[in-house]
């Protein structure tokens, strides 16, 4: 609420920054804006722009130290003995602190309730104290802003110098969230590589990641070789692969070099709906309609089929991906130049023959690119595996067996409660690491091979 | 040279056994490539059909007509019609009360219960809060139509059969004997099901509804617009327009392309180790949600608004420059007018992805039993494909019925916003 009231104000200020700006732009310029060396607008922008900008790295870097500040005087406000505790101790006693003050609760302990007291006044003072600094700066930038006014003043360049400081920050922010990302991943990895050696994680071959509650309790050390979880996620993957790599390349052959211009308008939307569905319906489907049709299927076989087989959710999970490798390969298709084509047929090669033997071996490097594209999305996949595969880290290549991946293992140890040290779910992070890496190879490779290919022809 | 002449005639021959070959092949070739869409169409039909068979039953929804005697004795002994009286009275037993004495002959423990389950809990509260509302009731008999339990729901849609096995069904015989008696009474109607569309997550299938995870995904898609799309937007222009060709600007575009590869789980861990425990965030918060898929979305606003600022041809730049407008006006008057249709289109695929994401929430918290509705982005919440995921691991039958209508609700926003998309494209789309 009080978040709400201070921006309300702030755009505000800011809109009366820029009338006040224009208007004494133009008052200097006794009303002739040929006078001005820019547009009166600029004017007011650039003073908008003094009201808001400081404001806004005020508050940013007062929601940023509030809680550290918070916690710094509130401890500094315990007695002596209680703040002489070991750290994890007093940090459980702050979180204590914490709950009383959200749940309005008094606790017994008067010190501790004079501390909840205490974080009650400051964090009620706390916006007052917000707003007034807030509004100090928005009025001290709008006079700076106001005196800087003149004539001569090259607002308009300013203000495009601002603009484009904006821009260049918006556009980095992509390599931030690379760089955040690696950072998260890799920083809970190195500590839970610390608990279990990498060599173990990597090759191991025993994957049950319980946390023991009792000491004496069965399997309480906890096994962390992800062999077997690595082993499903290439089987499903290679399931998927087979479903999705002849379906989408063929499809994608159909429509490139036989369809019908009408026809192709027609097909090539409604295979893209099935990018678009999104994957949990996948799961569902995968769950309630896939997974019971082979459990059936294969038991009037007489074969012995789990009822989470990675046949259901490999299969699945190769639909999805049908579009990407069908729209990836029609492009390198579409790319091949006619004079191949029109080579081949010259020699009176069939229409086949000329894809066979003439534009696939041309469109292949793109072909490869969609396929290792369409490969990387399985090994990333989550939902329909999570929904239709098991948790069971079986080694086994069967596809009627039950067998596990590393988005599912991932899902299943960090849903629920949790406790943010343990080696259970610092192995997320582990798992997430190798597939981010694993990913990232793959559409680097892909994105390489594709760009390569297509200055052939270019 | 001389010996070509008389095998020519062999040559043609040989053609022409191995024509009908190839021609043969070419027919097969093509038909695969005909099976091959055929088949991806086929299973697109049977995916559609499953959930819409599964689910539209559950837009509707069996109610039973009470007409509860309510008596002051029960209520309001005293006669006060203060509301903190009314709302401790047994309403529970009011309810059971009143369908004892539609079945007198009922009387052990056991079938006395069954009766009980044939009514949804919800009857109880309905009741109260109807009484609350208006206190004058008291003394009447009131006419109260109450949710049937999800159990007689699907025995009158038919997924119960009563031919079945009666320890293969969740109803025994007698409570279908029940039924039936309640029907002839005209008491048992079926209705829209309106309660799926306002009410929030229950534990009874009958209760449960889709308004707090839609809301929740509505705030999440509020600041995933309000985050990506103007940051999509200024980094496109950035690349597009003012970018220097160095080292730095390959590096960023190398990136952008890479993250929208990345395995949206991954997106989720982010968020759960900076969003959550560096920058302590609450948990399940939309905000929070919404932060992560704006990230996760970005790629796709910036590429899209790349290729829509491409579409512009350099004339008008060249034009605006000529007539001395500065790079920034050149950009902010003519070129982003003339992209935003496109950079619109992008922006609303890209959202339209993040609706129906479910990996990077289930890791920040947005996975919890939540039942009130979100008021605002820091709110516990869900989201619709989350609450998909939670009521398909269900095991009641009913479940089964509302995960396939939250799935249509759900590809029915989702068809509305590439439609959108597509229209917005076809409007606006210009050939230079």
């Amino acid at each position: 609420m009080q978040t709400l009231i201070l921006t309300i104000v702030l755009l505000a200020l800011t809109a009366a920054g820029f009338r006040l700006g224009r208007r004494r732009a133009l008052a200097l310029a006794g009303g002739r804006p040929k006078d001005l060396s820019a547009l009166p607008r600029y004017y007011g922008v650039y003073v908008a722009l003094w009201v808001f900008v400081p404001a806004v790295a005020v508050l940013a870097v007062w929601y940023a130290l509030e809680p550290s500040v918070l916690h710094a005087l509130v401890v500094g406000g315990l007695p002596p003995e209680l703040q002489a505790l070991p750290e994890a101790e007093l940090g459980l006693l702050y979180s204590d602190i914490r709950n009383a003050v959200a749940l309005g609760t008094t606790p017994d302990d008067s010190a501790i309730a004079a501390a909840v007291a205490h974080y009650r006044s400051l964090s009620a003072s706390a916006p007052l104290g917000l707003g007034a600094l807030a509004l100090a700066v928005t009025l001290a930038g709008g006079g700076i802003g106001l005196r800087l006014v003149s004539p001569q003043l090259r607002a308009r360049r300013s203000v495009e110098t601002v603009v484009r400081a904006l821009l260049l920050v918006s556009s980095t922010i992509a390599v931030f969230t690379t760089i955040g990302i690696v950072l998260s991943l890799l920083f809970e990895a190195v500590r839970f590589f610390r608990l279990v050696p990498i060599t173990e994680f990597l090759f191991g071959l025993e994957w049950s990641p319980q946390t023991a509650i009792r000491p004496d309790q069965v399997g309480s050390t906890g096994a962390f070789g992800a062999g077997p979880v690595f082993a499903g996620t290439a089987l499903i993957s290679v399931i998927a692969m087979a479903v999705a790599a002849p379906v989408g390349l063929l499809s994608a052959i159909y429509m490139a070099e036989y369809a019908p211009k009408r026809a192709r308008a027609v097909l090539k939307p409604l295979l893209e709906i099935l990018a678009g569905i999104p994957t949990v319906v996948y799961g569902f489907f995968a769950a309630l309609t896939v997974a019971p049709f082979i459990r059936g299927f294969g038991s009037s076989l007489g074969l012995d089929v789990a009822s989470e087989s990675a046949l259901a959710a490999g299969a699945v999970m190769g639909v999805m991906i049908i579009p990407f490798v069908s729209s990836l390969s029609d492009d390198a298709i579409a790319a091949v130049p006619n004079s191949l084509r029109e080579g081949a047929y010259g020699l009176g090669a069939t229409r086949s023959e000329t894809i066979r033997q003439v534009i696939l071996p041309a469109a292949l490097p793109g072909i490869v690119g969609g396929l290792l594209l369409g490969v990387s999305r399985a090994i990333g996949e989550t939902m329909i595996v999570v929904m239709a595969a098991g948790l069971a880290a079986n080694l086994t290549a069967n596809p009627f067996d039950a067998v596990t991946t590393v988005t599912v293992q991932i899902v299943t140890l960090l849903t629920g409660d949790q406790e943010f040290d343990s080696a259970k779910t610092l192995a997320a992070f582990a798992l997430g690491l190798m597939l981010f890496l694993v990913t990232l190879v793959l559409n680097v490779i892909a994105l390489y091979v594709v760009r390569r290919y297509r200055e052939q022809y270019e | 040279m001389s010996d070509t002449a008389p095998a020519r005639p062999a040559t043609a021959e040989a053609v022409a056994r191995g024509l009908r070959r190839r021609y043969a092949a070419e027919q097969r070739f093509r038909l695969y490539g005909m099976a091959a869409i055929g088949f991806a169409l086929a299973v697109l039909t049977i995916l559609f059909a499953t959930v819409v068979a599964n689910g539209w039953s559950a837009f509707r929804q069996t109610y039973i007509q009470l007409d509860l005697p309510l008596e002051a004795a029960d209520i309001d002994p005293d006669g006060t019609r203060d509301p903190a009286v009314l709302s401790r009275a047994d309403y529970e037993g009011l309810v059971k009360k009143t369908l004892r004495g539609m079945f007198p002959d009922v009387t052990n423990r056991r079938e006395k219960r069954e009766l009980y389950d044939l009514v949804s809990s919800a009857a109880a509260f309905d009741l109260r809060d109807a009484v609350l509302e208006d206190p004058s009731l008291v003394g009447g008999t009131f006419q109260l139509r109450v949710p049937a339990s999800d159990d007689l729901d699907m025995y009158m849609k038919g997924y119960i059969r009563a031919d079945s096995p009666e320890d293969e069904r969740r109803i025994s015989d007698r409570q279908i004997a029940r039924i039936e008696a309640l029907r002839e009474q005209g008491r048992v109607e079926t209705g829209f099901n309106l309660g799926f569309f306002i009410s929030g997550d229950s534990r009874e299938p009958e209760l449960a509804g889709i308004a707090g995870a839609a809301l929740g995904s509505l705030w999440t898609m509020l600041v995933v617009l309000i985050l990506s799309f103007p940051l999509g937007v200024m980094a496109a222009i950035y690349l597009e327009e003012f970018a220097p060709r160095n080292r730095w600007t390959d590096i960023i575009e190398v990136n952008i392309n890479n993250l929208a590869a990345v395995p949206s789980i991954v997106f989720g861990l982010l968020g759960l180790a900076v969003f959550l425990n560096f920058f302590g965030l609450p948990r399940s918060a939309p905000l929070v949600g919404g932060m992560v898929l704006a990230l996760m979305t970005l790629p796709t606003v910036i590429i899209a608004g790349r290729a829509a600022l491409q579409a512009v041809p350099p004339s008008i730049r060249e034009a605006a420059l000529g007539l001395g407008a500065s790079r920034m006006q050149m950009v902010g008057g003519h070129v982003l007018p003339l992209a935003m249709p496109g950079m619109l289109t992008g922006a609303i695929i890209g959202m339209a992805r993040a609706l129906g994401e479910t990996a990077p929430l289930l890791m920040i918290g947005m996975v919890a039993f939540i039942v009130d509705l979100p008021k605002g982005p820091l709110d516990a919440a869900t989201a619709l494909p989350v609450q998909i995921f939670l009521w398909a691991d269900s095991p009641e039958r009913a479940f089964v019925e509302r995960t396939s209508a939250a799935t249509i609700v759900l590809l029915v926003f989702l068809i509305c916003m590439n439609l959108g998309a597509v229209l917005l494209r076809r409007k606006f789309e210009r050939r230079w």
